[in-house]
């Protein structure tokens, strides 16, 4: 599976306070949700990304809340996959939980820039940058991640243990 | 090669004889807990999943705290949803209003998590709990469905930090000022998915409260869970709980092996701590009360999950006593639990807050993440004792929040600006 897509770049520390602020917490609804996406961090976010663009952060990406609005609406929002330094461990659990799809790599993120297109080789571990060149690994995931991302996320490995 | 306490939590319930950081596990939980935010959303998928069939009813907790008493029409239509789940399933820790209070106030207090166990929550400060010498770990709402269904939650195996603290407190420092202080020097993503385990001679001369705003900030660090070891002081405060002198469970306490592997280690002195501020907009941004400069303040905050508990309401009232919020501060006291409030009105200490001219409010979330009861507006300037200070965290974009422990909040208030006990 190949993610294609345009680079919306944030730095370090992005809280899910700033993707999904408190005042929108009691939505469920996901279209409601994409509406206020990044509000706090950036009021023109919407307007600034397309369907499958990807957001490339550094640090400690969704730390704070636990909140699971903050990742369902950046998947409602049309982004179609994050890569980051290094992520906060619950918002890494929630993606992979919801089937958002994330992924780790230093490298990646310190030689890619806003808009830059990237394109991402699911299974074959690699990240590449197409405006500025360069080829880089992200960090495998373990065994029992890849088989709930495989299940589209955590409710296909739960009919699984319910023996549905 | 000797275990962490939450390696051993870990493994003991896995029904492994040791883990290692990175592995895998799913365990079983002993409770899983949601607040009505988290609920809601996390009832959305059991529905979409086609799930009606709770695995324990025993073993959930709900707790609608964050926009209750509901503040407006769409915060009652998510209590009501919650509500009606708790009836359907019979969850037996369903905290009404004015039954409970703060859910990392209330599940310590009435014996809902118990040492040794393991609790995942549907709110990152779940790791509060860890006070008591059990691994309780934030999740979102996904992973609480699944634990609701099947009663298990999958682990990583978290590599651990240890923090020692020694030697003698100064004057108004607390447990909010040993971790303020902490997130200084570790910083923000510190002790990234790690277990931070707290040691030290220090919490032998402080109540539990302390150790309860400490494991409350863990997730400040980016930690999993924040555990305490088990001493007498952990045992005189679960066994007084309600739950256990009704039904006396058997519980396990953990302790770490000797040669435990520790991927940090640190050993503060604590002796030369003064009251520490977090600035904005991060809790890592933090320096010494003596060195902030004259900062006027609009709205003090004093009590929430990291520090509405009775000490440090106590910790207050001591600097409130006798004396008047300054004329144009709001200052709002938010007691963890009704059980807190009520002590607080039997003892008086609701009428010191009173007559100082603040607000008594009920047990809520609310000011803390912009929910109510004191939002800020534009520019405002809060000083709060609770435990994130991000960018419109606490209402407008533009406005600030400084977090401290709830005696340098209450010399605040009558200052009007951000300043020592010792100034008064």
């Amino acid at each position: 599976m190949i993610l294609k897509g345009r680079v919306y770049r944030v730095g370090d520390n992005i809280n899910t306070d700033v993707i999904m602020p408190g005042r929108w917490c009691h939505l469920t609804d996901e279209a409601e949700l994409a509406k206020h996406c990044m509000e706090d961090h950036d009021r023109d976010f919407l307007q600034k990304i397309k369907p499958g663009d990807i957001i490339v952060a550094d640090e400690n990406f969704g730390c704070g809340s636990s909140r699971e609005v903050a990742p369902l609406s950046i998947k409602a929002a049309g982004i179609g996959a994050i890569v980051a330094r290094t992520y906060a461990r619950i918002f890494y659990r929630n993606c992979i939980n919801i089937g958002l799809p994330i992924f780790e790599s230093p490298a990646c993120a310190a030689a890619t820039g806003p808009d830059d297109g990237l394109s991402i080789d699911v299974f074959g571990g690699k990240i590449i940058n197409h405006t500025r060149g360069g080829e880089f690994a992200f960090a495998p995931f373990p065994e029992f991640m890849k088989t709930i991302m495989d299940k589209g996320g955590l409710q296909g490995w739960v009919m699984e243990r319910l023996g549905r | 090669m000797g275990q962490t306490i939450a390696e051993k939590i870990i493994a003991d319930h896995a029904g492994l004889p040791t883990v290692v950081p990175g592995q895998i596990v799913n365990v079983p939980v002993d409770m899983a807990m949601a607040n009505e935010l988290s609920a809601a959303l996390s009832i959305k998928e059991l529905n979409s999943w086609g799930v009606d069939k709770v695995f324990d009813p025993r073993k959930i907790c709900l707790v609608p705290d964050h926009f209750t008493p509901n503040k407006d029409l769409n915060a009652a239509a998510i209590a009501t949803t919650v509500r009606a789940f708790a009836q359907k399933h019979d969850v037996r820790w369903y905290f009404e209003v004015g039954r409970g209070g703060i859910e990392h106030a209330v599940l310590p207090e009435e014996g809902v998590i118990l040492p040794g166990q393991i609790m995942v929550g549907g709110d990152s400060h779940t790791c509060t709990a860890g006070a008591l010498n059990c691994l309780a770990t934030g999740v979102g709402s996904t992973d609480i469905a699944c634990a609701w269904a099947t009663g298990e939650v999958w682990l990583k195996v978290p590599t651990s930090a240890a923090l020692e603290y020694t030697g003698k407190l100064r004057p108004h420092v607390y447990g909010k000022d040993l971790i303020l202080y902490t997130l200084g020097d570790l910083g923000t993503p510190g002790a990234t998915y790690m277990s931070i385990e707290y040691f030290g001679d220090v919490f032998d001369n402080l109540p539990l409260a302390d150790r309860f705003t400490m494991a409350n900030m863990a997730i400040e660090a980016g930690g999993k869970c924040g555990i305490f070891r088990f001493d007498e002081k952990t045992k005189d405060f679960v066994e007084a709980t309600p739950r256990f002198i009704a039904e006396r469970p058997a519980y396990h306490t953990f302790a770490p092996d000797a040669d435990a592997a520790y991927a940090v280690s640190r050993k503060y002195d604590v002796t030369h701590i003064e009251p520490q501020v977090a600035c904005p907009f991060s809790p890592d941004n933090v320096k010494p009360v003596s060195e902030i400069e004259d900062i006027k303040i609009d709205q003090v905050v004093i009590g929430c999950c990291t520090n509405g508990r009775l000490e440090d309401l106590q910790r207050a009232a001591e600097i409130l006593r006798g004396r008047q919020v300054e004329k144009h501060v709001r200052a709002i006291i938010i007691p963890g639990s009704q059980r807190i409030a009520r002590i607080a009105h039997e003892t008086g200490l609701s009428n010191i807050f009173i007559d100082a001219g603040c607000v008594f409010s009920t047990s809520t979330c609310g000011p803390c993440i912009g929910g109510h009861m004191g939002v800020l507006d534009a520019d405002e300037v809060c000083v709060s004792t609770t435990n994130r200070n991000f960018r419109g965290r606490m209402g407008h974009l533009t406005s600030e929040v400084y977090l401290a422990n709830t005696a340098v909040a209450a010399a605040s208030a009558i200052m009007g600006r951000i300043g020592s006990p010792d100034e008064l």
